[in-house]
């Protein structure tokens, strides 16, 4: 006997992607999912991020990695509360994962929380976690093709940033064909071309992130 | 084997991951399709998958394998339905299917499209005894 079910397969992940939406909604806490492969510059962003508008919000992460607590312990010395994910072997975080975390982070405190993904190109697209924005990194010297083999991610990304731009002079990397080709795939993703070694561009990328995080809150104000 | 030891073993043999997930979940929502019409085993699973969702069957397969042990879909087949990619061209609404390294539209050649297929990953229907 055939029965019909024409279910998504990550309905149950995305029910409770929807309650740490919900949360964090009602908590007034705007959320970035950091996606990008492993050396991207996922932390670097972050840490980045965190010294340049630790004046003006307050700021959590959760770590997510295979193993180990290394990332934690760097954004800890900024004084930001951060929660340390370790997945045992899953290559990307769920939405089960976060909603744990969310539990033993002061959301009370927070404005603005990243939540920095294990560090892939494939897995993490197809898990929604509850967050405002998807960002993903890629970094020069991965090369610009990344695009083409792993569309799915440029696809979903709300901005795309390109980090170490200070390499650009020692690699092929075609940043016009870049822009070109995801304008192409994705075409409300904004594009960030910055350096967390010489901080060029952070500004850029710091003002959406400010930006956007006003846009949530006027928007939130006339849904209530 | 539980699985998240299947996770940490399949990660150190360099095996594709999110698939495991995926796996689990797919069982979870078989089952309990299965469950809900009271029907015994169940004996095929037709899963219909996008290739940009970047699944790979038979690393499905594989996890299915020891995953369902024990439970009333061990020992079913799957069957997959691969749905190719499919985009439209914001500008002139041709429907095509990109090339590996283009995304340009054939037609008006330029760029800007709609994903209209391929992100799908779903179960279609189960078959039980």
């Amino acid at each position: 006997m055939e029965i019909k079910v024409l279910k998504d397969i990550l309905s149950a992940n995305d029910q409770i992607a929807q309650k740490n939406r919900a949360l964090l909604e009602n908590k007034q806490v705007f959320t970035i999912n950091i996606m990008s492969s492993p050396g991207a510059g996922k932390t670097s962003l972050i840490l980045e991020t965190i010294r340049k508008l630790k004046n003006k919000v307050s700021m959590g992460v959760i770590e997510g990695d295979i193993s180990s607590t290394i990332d934690a312990e760097k954004v800890k010395r900024e004084k930001v509360p951060v929660l340390q994910i370790n997945t045992g072997g899953e290559c990307h975080l769920e939405a089960v994962m976060v909603n744990r975390a969310l539990d033993n982070l002061p959301l009370d405190d927070i404005g603005l929380l990243f939540i920095e993904n294990v560090g892939n190109l494939v897995c993490p697209g197809e898990f929604k976690l509850g967050e405002d924005r998807k960002v993903l990194i890629l970094s020069v010297p991965e090369g610009d093709d990344k695009i083409y083999k792993y569309p799915l991610l440029f696809h979903l990304a709300d901005a795309v940033v390109i980090n170490k731009i200070d390499l650009l002079p020692y690699t092929k990397f075609d940043l016009e064909g870049f822009s070109l080709a995801l304008k192409g795939i994705n075409q409300k993703a904004r594009l960030f071309q910055v350096s967390c070694t010489t901080h060029e561009g952070i500004e850029d990328w710091t003002d959406w992130v400010l930006s956007s995080m006003q846009r949530r809150k006027r928007t939130s104000r006339k849904k209530s | 084997m539980s699985s998240r030891a299947a996770g940490a073993l399949c990660y150190h043999l360099g095996l594709a991951m999110h698939e495991l997930a995926v796996t689990q979940s797919m069982l979870d929502l078989v089952l309990e399709e299965a469950n809900k019409t009271g029907s015994g085993k169940v004996q095929k699973i037709n899963l219909v998958f996008g290739e940009l969702s970047g699944v790979v069957g038979d690393c499905v397969q594989f996890y299915f394998e020891f995953l369902s042990k024990g439970t009333p879909a061990e020992g079913a087949s799957i069957s997959f339905k691969k749905i190719p990619t499919q985009a439209r061209c914001r500008e002139c609404g041709e429907v095509f299917t990109p090339e590996e390294f283009d995304w340009a539209c054939p037609q008006c050649h330029r760029v800007g499209v709609e994903i209209t297929a391929g992100k799908e990953l779903y179960v279609e229907s189960i078959e039980v005894e």
